[in-house]
């Protein structure tokens, strides 16, 4: 992206040598670069910082555990015990369970808002759908621990008499479980994949439309097989979003989870996400080891976003090339 | 033109006098939430008696309290829990001298549970209680817990355990007390402000935790007992040492803390199981951090005089907070202790 502003340097080549590079500056292109490249720039350097910073104050932590640190599962503050997994279980599942929840619906609605629904429903739902993304965390907690599970509770009897074989709906249930975070995550990402898809999705040129309904197509055939296509680009980039707010989020979590370090196959029993236990417990960590291993689950919880992202990218690039 | 440049002189002196004669003293101090509200409200009224010294103390938690003294970035630190010895040598090589612990003031934890059909006040004994929170005790109608509440109705159902999620001086008065009454737990979980617990759910902070329990039929968990206080909550008894059944009063954490084993001369002892009859066995002080050397004279003068304060009219305040005050005799060696400070 940085090359376009260097082709307009270059491309009025022949006229610039003469000029000073004062003249140039006052000319507002080299001003213009310079600042958008530091802009940019900082970006860079305030991930790379970040990622030193983790790095550098996990060093006791990373220098007493080593690898075994991503695959132990016993986190016993009182005899400096630290091991990851319970929590990159707990953060992955939630995350997974809250996508597998957000994408259809929040899709759906994005594609229903922008080619389907009147223009004035649109613009109210919308408006509606951009105030749900500005609530706090906490009160979507809060939503979860009184209402949510509260309902979940009801439904839970029929969730074990459909499911109840696998190994995923058994064992008793108290409220807080991964299966609640899941989904009180799922309500606070939809907002995100609505509106950023419904703006790329209105976004599709009229034309890819017209030429399908001059084609032949019926409505549908034009949204599902044209438009929806033609964006899927800007809604992957909705669903990274999403991706990376419920991985990362803390307090709603952290009420309705269950706090609990351990890996169980039942999506009703409770659970812990990384960013769940840095908040909880950097506070009152005494002791280098204790703050070391909480700030290594941060590098922690950074490297799973990147490979979480990444694979996913993987995947559309070679879904791509597979269709290709 | 003169004229006025005189006046703005004249001003700008007058200025520079004036605030000189206020001097300004800000204290800072960093620790323990559980004891803020009481602090707050010392640090106003002493700010009131005296307009030129104010205070400004960060409720971040007791191990921030004592990183933040051993760092030098506050004047004084507080605490939930005692610091250990490695926290003592860790500050002595840092700053050359040592650290007092000065008592403020006692809390405690109460047993909080819900369960279905029973309306009574529960009694649990430290084995009751440490099996519980082991998972060894699974059922509500389990015999230990029958034994303690003769003529109660309990059921057969499971017992689900909420405990603190967050690192709190909270877990670290409960943890100690179950460390002492069982050597299971002790070597199993220890103690500690968050530790490695057996069974359970976590829930954020006291509100979490009330929260949990009362939504969560057949429940058990633990909370500060101001804060079952102030929200009047239905709370369990504890057989004490002695045998005898107390409920958890300002009265009865006094009395852990005047009949605990002799006070050492550092302060830093846990009332825990204590042997009174009419001693809360939950019970713990909570502690300033003060340096032994406060090389600034006005600052030195100044904490050792609102420690003194603290001690006498300070006392007075704490009841109405419902923070039980310290025994006469641990105020009395406390008195004599601040001539420590250098």
């Amino acid at each position: 992206m940085a090359a376009t502003p260097t082709t307009v340097t270059t491309s009025a080549g022949p006229a610039r040598p003469a000029q000073g590079y004062w003249q140039r500056l006052r000319g507002g292109d080299e001003a213009a670069y310079l600042i958008t490249f530091m802009a940019a720039a900082s970006i860079l350097a305030i991930t790379g910082l970040l990622v030193l910073e983790l790095y550098a104050n996990s060093s006791t932590s990373r220098g007493k555990f080593g690898w075994s640190f991503l695959i132990t599962s016993t986190w016993d503050p009182v005899n400096d015990q630290f091991g990851a997994l319970p929590f990159i279980y707990g953060t992955v599942v939630t995350s997974f369970l809250a996508l597998l929840m957000g994408i259809p619906l929040g899709v759906g609605a994005a594609i229903f808002l922008a080619e389907l629904a009147p223009p004035k429903i649109s613009d109210g739902l919308t408006f509606l759908i951009e105030l749900l993304a500005a609530v706090p965390s906490v009160i979507y907690g809060l939503l979860g621990v009184f209402v949510l599970i509260p309902i979940l509770r009801e439904i839970e009897p029929y969730l074990k008499a459909a499911f109840g074989w696998t190994p995923f709906f058994s064992g008793p249930f108290y409220g807080v479980s991964l299966f609640s975070a899941g989904v009180v995550l799922a309500v606070m990402i939809i907002p995100f994949i609505i509106s950023i898809s419904r703006e790329v999705i209105m976004s599709v040129p009229g034309d890819q439309r017209e030429a399908a309904l001059a084609l032949g197509a019926t409505r549908w055939e034009t949204t599902w097989d044209i438009v929806v296509p033609y964006a899927k680009k800007g809604i992957m980039g909705s669903i990274f979003l999403a991706l990376a707010r419920s991985l990362g989020e803390t307090m709603a979590v952290t009420m309705v989870v269950g706090n609990d370090p351990k890996i169980k196959a039942s999506l009703l029993a409770p659970g812990y996400s990384i960013a769940a236990v840095i908040a909880n417990e950097f506070t009152e960590a005494t002791g280098q080891l204790y703050t070391s291993a909480l700030i290594e689950l941060g590098l922690v919880l950074f490297a799973l976003t990147i490979v979480i992202n990444g694979m996913a990218r993987l995947m559309i690039i070679g879904a791509d090339k597979y269709k290709a | 033109m003169t004229k006025r440049i005189v006046i703005q002189a004249a001003l700008i002196a007058a200025l520079a006098t004036g605030v000189a004669s206020a001097q300004q003293i800000l204290i800072n101090a960093a620790g323990a939430t559980f004891p803020y509200p009481m602090y707050s409200k010392w640090f106003d009224e002493y700010h009131k008696k005296f307009p030129n010294l104010a205070f400004n103390y960060q409720s971040i938690g007791s191990g921030g309290g004592i990183k933040q003294v051993t760092e030098g970035t506050v004047d004084f630190g507080a605490s939930d829990g005692p610091m250990n010895d490695m926290q003592l040598k860790e500050f002595h090589d840092k700053h050359g001298f040592g650290i007092l612990h000065f008592p403020t003031v006692m809390g405690a934890d109460v047993p909080v549970y819900n369960v279905a059909g029973v309306s009574t006040d529960l009694t649990f004994t430290g084995d009751a209680l440490a099996g519980i929170f082991l998972g060894k005790i699974t059922k509500w109608n389990d015999p230990e817990l029958m034994k303690a509440n003769p003529g109660v109705k309990l059921p057969a159902a499971d017992i689900v355990v909420v405990h603190r999620s967050d690192g709190s001086g909270t877990t670290y008065i409960w943890t100690d007390y179950l460390s002492k009454v069982s050597k299971e737990w002790e070597t199993k979980a220890g103690r500690g402000t968050s530790v490695n617990w057996p069974v359970g759910l976590g829930g954020k902070g006291n509100e979490g935790v009330s929260g949990q329990v009362q939504q969560t039929p057949n429940s058990i968990g633990y909370v500060e007992l101001i804060y079952a206080v102030q929200n009047k909550m239905k709370t369990g008894k504890v057989k004490n040492l002695a045998g005898a059944v107390v409920e958890a009063s300002l009265a009865s954490v006094t009395a852990a803390a005047a009949s605990s084993k002799e006070m050492p001369d550092d302060f830093r002892v846990s009332i825990t199981n204590a042997p009174g009859k009419d001693a809360y066995p939950i019970s713990s002080f909570t502690w300033l951090l003060i340096p032994e050397k406060i090389a600034d004279p006005t600052k030195n003068k100044a904490i050792k005089d609102f420690v003194k304060w603290m001690l006498a009219d300070g006392q007075t305040m704490t009841s109405n907070l419902a923070y039980a005050p310290l025994p006469k005799a641990v105020v009395a060696k406390e008195t004599k202790a601040i001539a420590k400070i250098q």
